[in-house]
């Protein structure tokens, strides 16, 4: 595959048929996908969240290096913001415009507030403290319906505004030149819209001032500090725009859904996006899409073959395909690390990293 | 001053566990500088086994004393553990030693998603429970009540403490572990087998574990498989706060997190009751005359304390209340 991108950039001709055949391609994928299932849609739609994520993920751990594992809390804070401002729980029915840069700035602070005390200190302490993070960011949600009902604790928020724009909703089904637009195939074309914008960000920022700074914190602390690198500020920014990556996607998630509660927001759901990230290559913006898109998809495979054919062999289900699931991922994380540290598709300088072992 | 003195005493126990735990933090810290994240999932497979087994036991109506049937799923648990932690040693961050920190701290974490489903498999979801196998005769001090398994659980971990402390400073194997933690390169000079003694500091590592396992499991008389990450976290930050790497640190820590953690939750609700700050109370006057209080935090955020500790450690003395070194590459 990589080969064959290498070829392609030398024939220009080439490389765009490619990309107006894979445009077309996404284009048509929801109506593809529809008639197998809207599920599939759905299923579809939360990938490209998950993508997004991973991508916001890959500014922290992939560029400049640090772990963070409880990523999933921004994206609580997003979620969250965009389903208290949007929905009849306090009566408030802010247009999404308007919205998201709050979650997203929100998100932003508490990325600060939390990587403040810890970035100075070694990548490991900052692992555990965001582990923390996450998990504090949960309790509180579950338990703040009391003595003000601000989250509505373990039941969570219902009823959240879909996108509109004047008198479009998102959620809406409509017919347009013969074809039936459902709710998430609306979803999906602004997520792709949106995904693209993230995807040009990325790849703007690695080939920046700022992702270069990040990549040589990433390599060598000491000598990024020695070329004139202000390393706090420059991990603190990886750190904020990251978190405010996940605000947005989370608000996204919130009104794709219509309903989130703390139990969207666990431990399990920031490994998951780790190893997306680690899967397909930390630090490859290629690497990090393919490994989002293989562990969105794998487990709903999993979900519709594994209990047939656990059924047609042993006559009964032994284990739980949640169970595989995870099963999976903890061995693909240590496979990985083991056989192929820089992941499905890795990034060049990381590769090099990870194979000079002194 | 009856709360307190029951909050102490609840705090100690708590604490113990949480320094035992600690304690198989800080001694891989010590030595190979990595934060072994799969710690808390051996705790917790030391506890399903103990309560399996103790299970087991107290339904066959073997007729041992019960002292023996506890003792008996220790001596189960222990073992086990010290398998998993040799094999997690060898499997999953020897072949790692020289690579960048990220990759055993990724590898760790596959582990205990690993273990934690592999427990799911064995035990499935629900929490096993522990059985009445014996009385549970409380004491009664100055109007606290202290019962006799937290009394085991406080001289158990005193005792392991002890005898950890013996090894690493009275023993050949001792002074090779120290040796090691100092300089990989030089103590294999010296004739030190550096694979064998850090695969060791593992074993007994996760042999505490099981121990810390069991004491919990029959403390609060249950264990689930999920049961693992929060302690594990709550042990590291009772590590970071006494030193990481400084044996004496994690026990002081373990103990100073849990009084810190039962007396959070004991004044907590008290404390940020609204009601009882007149010039707020004034303010929340129709909440107050209804409900007597307005509490903003209930004792119900008891596992956020250990998490603040961590921060607050982290901000002002990194290197811990006992600890001297601590690294700042990433």
């Amino acid at each position: 595959m990589i080969e064959a991108l290498a070829q392609m950039r030398r024939h220009p001709a080439a490389l765009w048929v490619a990309v107006v055949l894979v445009a077309a391609a996404l284009l048509v994928l929801p109506f593809v996908l529809a008639s197998v299932g809207t599920a599939w849609v759905r299923i579809t739609n939360l990938a490209i969240l998950f993508i997004f994520l991973s991508l916001g993920l890959n500014i922290v751990v992939g560029f400049a290096g640090l772990l963070d594992l409880g990523y999933i809390a921004f994206y609580a804070v997003g979620a969250y913001t965009y389903a208290l401002l949007a929905s009849p729980h306090f009566g408030l029915h802010l247009p999404f415009w308007i919205i998201l840069p709050i979650g997203a700035a929100l998100a932003c602070l508490f990325g600060v507030l939390l990587g403040a005390p810890t970035l100075k200190l070694r990548g490991d302490y900052l692992a555990i403290v965001t582990l923390g993070f996450g998990e504090i960011v949960r309790i509180f949600l579950n338990n703040l319906s009391q003595p003000v009902n601000l989250t509505n604790g373990p039941q969570g928020v219902t009823l959240i505004d879909p996108f509109t724009i004047g008198h479009f909703s998102f959620a809406r089904g409509e017919t347009f030149l013969g074809l039936t637009f459902s709710g998430p195939i609306k979803y999906y074309y602004l997520l792709m819209l949106v995904l693209l914008a993230v995807i040009v960000i990325n790849v703007r920022l690695e080939d920046s001032r700022i992702g270069r700074a990040w990549i040589a914190i990433r390599e060598d602390e000491v000598a990024a500090q020695a070329m004139g690198i202000n390393t706090r500020n420059i991990k603190l920014l990886a750190f904020a725009m990251g978190a405010s990556f996940g605000g947005i996607a989370g608000g996204m998630f919130s009104a794709m859904q219509g309903f989130i509660s703390p139990e969207s927001f666990v431990l399990v759901e920031s490994i998951m996006v780790v190893s997306m990230v680690v899967l397909g290559g930390m630090g490859n913006i290629g690497g990090v899409v393919i490994g989002a898109l293989l562990l969105s998809f794998v487990p709903e495979v999993l979900r519709y073959t594994v209990e047939p054919v656990q059924r047609a062999v042993f006559g009964r289900m032994l284990i739980e395909p949640e169970v595989i699931r995870m099963l999976l991922f903890g061995l693909a994380l240590v496979l990985m690390m083991l056989y192929r540290p820089a992941g499905i598709w890795p990034s060049k300088t990381r590769k090099r990293e990870f194979a000079e072992q002194d | 001053m009856e709360i307190f003195l029951q909050q102490m005493i609840n705090g100690l126990t708590l604490g113990s566990v949480y320094a035992i735990v600690a304690l198989g933090y800080t001694m891989v810290y010590g030595i190979i500088q990595l934060i072994n994240f799969a710690h808390g999932e051996v705790v917790m497979i030391g506890a399903m086994i103990a309560l399996s087994v103790i299970s087991a036991l107290a339904g066959a109506h073997t007729g041992l004393a019960p002292v023996l049937i506890v003792l008996a799923g220790a001596a189960c648990a222990i073992p086990v553990c010290m398998g998993v932690g040799y094999a997690m040693e060898r499997v999953a961050y020897r072949p790692l030693r020289g690579a960048p920190r990220l990759a055993p701290l990724i590898t760790a974490i596959g582990i205990s998603i690993i273990l934690q489903n592999v427990a799911l498999m064995i035990w499935s979801r629900a929490p096993i429970s522990f059985p009445q196998v014996m009385a549970n005769p409380v004491f009664e001090v100055g109007g606290a009540h202290i019962s006799a398994v937290q009394i085991a659980i406080i001289l158990t971990s005193i005792a392991m403490m002890g005898g950890l402390t013996v090894l690493v400073y009275r023993t050949r194997l001792g002074i090779a572990m120290r040796a090691t933690s100092e300089n990989h390169q030089i103590a294999g000079l010296m004739g030190i087998n550096v694979n064998k003694v850090i695969a060791f500091t593992f074993i007994v590592g996760a042999g505490l574990g099981a121990v810390a396992g069991v004491m919990v499991g029959t403390y609060y008389g249950v264990a689930h498989y999920t049961m693992g990450a929060l302690l594990g976290m709550k042990a590291f930050a009772a590590a970071v706060l006494g030193g990481i790497g400084n044996l004496a640190g994690a026990m002081l820590g373990g103990i100073l997190l849990g009084v810190v953690e039962a007396l959070g939750a004991g004044y907590i609700g008290e404390l940020t009751d609204l009601c009882r700050y007149p010039w707020l109370a004034d303010m929340l006057a129709e909440n107050c005359a209804q409900n007597q209080h307005f509490i903003l935090f209930g004792s119900n955020y008891q596992d956020v304390f250990a998490f603040f500790v961590l921060i607050a450690v982290l901000v002002f003395r990194p290197s811990g209340l006992l600890g001297e070194r601590v690294g700042d590459r990433a």
